[in-house]
């Protein structure tokens, strides 16, 4: 290391690296993983999520798993919550529905309506 | 490639490991390996998170769950219910003692949410092996913005920070960087104190094991401040975690350029050593300390000169504490007036506390000063255990006092402290209830520090024999009338003339117990009874006929064959054969074992 920009180079390059322990955390993603939703694919759906935040350099979204809510035939199922804004619950998000939910309700602030399975105020 | 989704960073500081975190942590990997998900979860080591008592402990982030006395065969359960399926399992996250409720994040719990964390700010975040992870911290940034300074303009930002020495006197940093500066000599040292001896602190030790590179990086602007290009670390062998972790620290600084010739193109030249202490207490002392670098039996000699103007090797030598060193990095990055908005009027920034004793969190704490016992005690460490009361805190160690319950709401600071008797010293804080007796405390701490004096200097190598010849006496039944004003003429003259503050403070722990607990001392003499029931030469155990239901289990644990009697008949303990280890008073289900005074009347 020979300047201030090796050290800033350097100190970059190692935020990712730590970033899912210190990240404020504004947008979470919550996944449903009881074993109904890991039958159904979620892990896929989760890894193409986490796939799509890194392809996308989104950092301040958090992406975290749930167990079992009972709604067994909707899995893999999706809670996104963004500041402010109800908790959107999406069903039967397959790999490519996750991606696309990122693009327009994470990154472009569109719900995608089809694939809601509910709305909750106040979440 | 997998995508990392989840960080479990696992509290890698002596005290998990001795609990067997390691053990935790190869089963996690292995578990993680079997379900497929290696790859997606990073395992990392951390620096102490402070609940030492609940080890070992780890992290889950992003969700920052909190897991406490983790056994290696729960890490199946964690990757299996956790990591896979999203369901925080719940027996295994850290309950409030008092409250008896249940939280699964670190950051919502009392002993963490009622913390201040500026020296202890990158535990439980990062890989105290990783330079990287450290940078990641805005790491050696404040280094970098140092060197763009002037050394004065350095030297003016700790001193207006406010900033003091940590290891016990509480010297201003900035105005001990200001005389090594202005000193004449050359080459100038710097040295980190490392030494850390009194019983019951380990704030240091965590430090270094913690975050190794915020003491160098503190110790590196501090050369640059003073005008020195060579530091030297002074730790004791008994650390070798600590000094594992900060040689592996300097050699990562070394190799990145930050230690060597001209330090991120600016010039600037600085280089480390480490030395091991061989862990006599009194090479904390400054003079003592620098005369074991030279390589010289570790006693001290009288000040003036203070090192700043004849230190190592008689040059200019500044030598602070770790957790001063700590301290300099964020001063750097967030300026003066951040940290002195923090704290009371003379004693800014906080202050890493071990909190011991009898106290149900006990592990390390950092609070702003100013904080109260009261808070310590009863939020950040979750109360006394048993539903005790609270009798007395020790603060300082062997060199401080105690502070009774009547001073529970008094703001601790440098000031305050020295006020009552006390001192912030290196911040050991041992809690004690109603069963401690504060005659055996004095007699502790002074038979630790009788047994540490160097020798050199009479007042400190007799006197101490002395007082502790009386305290023990005074335990055993045979103190006489006067004894308390002998040890309180003693005490003061040792206090006077001793050559270095070892012997200068070693009285303290009695003479502050007298003044607090002078009444304790009367009835152990007088009386010969001890109020805490604690002393054993004047206690007997004792069965009470009307609770005992003969079931035997005093007979059988019994060491001596003391407690004895038929089943189903009331026990009785021979006297003559007991020896006063108490199993049976703790173990006995029905309460029906008591301590009694041997000369009352009651046998």
């Amino acid at each position: 290391m020979k300047s201030l920009e090796d050290l800033k180079r350097i100190r970059e390059q190692a935020q990712a690296q730590i970033r899912l322990r210190t990240q404020e955390s504004n947008t979470k993603i919550i996944v449903g993983m009881g074993t109904c939703g890991i039958a159904a694919g979620a892990r896929e759906t989760l890894m193409a999520i986490l796939d799509e935040l890194a392809k996308r350099n989104i950092q301040d979204v958090v992406v975290t798993q749930t167990g079992c809510v009972g709604l067994c035939e909707y899995e893999p199922l999706v809670n996104v919550i963004k500041p402010g804004q109800p908790k959107i619950t999406y069903m039967k998000v397959t790999p490519e529905k996750a991606r696309q939910i990122i693009a327009s309700h994470i990154v472009n602030d569109q719900v995608v309506n089809e694939w809601v399975l509910s709305t909750e105020e106040g979440a | 490639m997998a995508i990392v989704r989840a960080n479990v960073l696992i509290c890698a500081g002596s005290a998990c490991v001795s609990s067997r975190a390691y053990e935790f942590k190869d089963a996690l990997i292995e578990a993680l390996k079997e379900a497929g998900i290696r790859e997606e979860v990073n395992v990392v080591d951390t620096g102490c998170v402070g609940t030492c008592d609940l080890g070992p402990v780890a992290i889950v982030y992003p969700d920052g769950v909190f897991y406490v006395r983790l056994k290696p065969e729960d890490a199946k359960t964690i990757v299996n219910e956790h990591l896979l399926k999203g369901r925080v399992v719940n027996r295994l996250l850290y309950q409030e003692p008092m409250t008896k409720e249940v939280f699964p994040s670190l950051s919502e719990i009392d002993f963490v949410a009622k913390q201040r964390r500026i020296v202890l700010r990158n535990m439980g975040i990062i890989n105290p092996e990783s330079i990287e992870e450290y940078i990641a911290r805005e790491g050696y940034q404040a280094l970098a913005t140092a060197l763009t300074m002037t050394p004065e303009e350095v030297i003016d930002t700790v001193k207006r920070s406010g900033l003091r020495g940590r290891g016990g006197a509480g010297f201003p940093t900035g105005l001990k960087w200001e005389l090594t500066r202005k000193a004449s000599g050359s080459p100038k040292y710097v040295i980190c104190n490392g030494d850390e001896g009194d019983p019951g602190a380990f704030m240091d030790r965590s430090i270094l094991e913690g975050d190794p590179h915020s003491v160098i990086e503190g110790m590196m602007i501090a050369g640059y401040a003073v005008g020195a290009s060579k530091g030297f670390f002074y730790v004791r062998a008994e650390y070798p975690l600590a000094i594992k972790r900060l040689e592996m620290a300097l050699e990562q600084a070394r190799s990145y350029g930050l230690i060597g010739e001209n330090i991120l193109g600016t010039g600037f030249s600085f280089d480390i050593e480490l030395r091991r202490g061989s862990g006599a207490f009194v090479c904390g002392e400054e003079t003592a300390l620098i005369a074991s670098i030279e390589g010289r039996r570790g006693e001290p000699r009288p000040r003036p000169p203070y090192p700043a103007n004849r230190g190592l090797w008689d040059k200019p030598t500044v030598i602070n504490n770790v957790e001063t060193l700590a301290n300099i990095a964020p001063i750097i990055l967030n300026g003066a007036e951040w940290f002195s908005s923090i704290g009371t009027e003379k004693s800014k920034g906080t202050k890493v506390f071990a909190l011991a004793g009898k106290v149900n969190n006990t592990g390390l704490i950092e609070v702003p000063f100013g904080t109260t016992l009261r808070e310590i005690i009863f939020e950040v460490g979750g109360g006394i255990p048993g539903g005790k009361k609270f009798k007395a805190a020790q603060t300082g160690g062997p060199s401080g006092g105690c502070i009774p319950a009547e001073y529970l709401d008094l703001p601790l600071d440098y000031e305050s402290l020295k006020q009552i008797g006390a001192i912030v010293g290196s911040g050991g804080l041992i809690i004690m209830d109603e069963d401690t007796c504060m005659v055996d405390v004095a007699r502790f701490f002074l038979e630790f520090t009788q047994s540490e004096s160097c020798g050199k200097c009479p007042p400190c190598r007799v006197g101490t024999r002395k007082m502790l010849d009386i305290l023990e006496r005074i335990i055993n039944g045979e103190g006489e009338e006067g004894d308390i004003e002998r040890l309180i003429e003693l005490g003061n003259e040792i206090k006077q003339d001793s050559l270095c503050g070892l012997g200068q403070t070693a009285p303290n722990p009695v003479l502050s117990t007298i003044r607090f607990f002078r009444d304790e001392y009367e009835a152990h003499i007088k009386e010969k009874r001890c109020p805490a029931k604690s002393c054993r030469a004047l206690i007997a155990y004792h069965v009470i006929p009307d609770k005992c239901k003969g079931c035997g289990i005093c007979a059988r644990i019994c060491p001596v064959g003391a407690a004895q009697g038929k089943p189903r008949e009331v026990h009785f303990i021979d006297k003559d054969l007991c020896i006063k280890c108490g199993d049976c008073f703790a173990k006995c289900p029905f309460g029906a074992i008591e301590k009694i005074d041997i000369f009352s009347q009651k046998s």
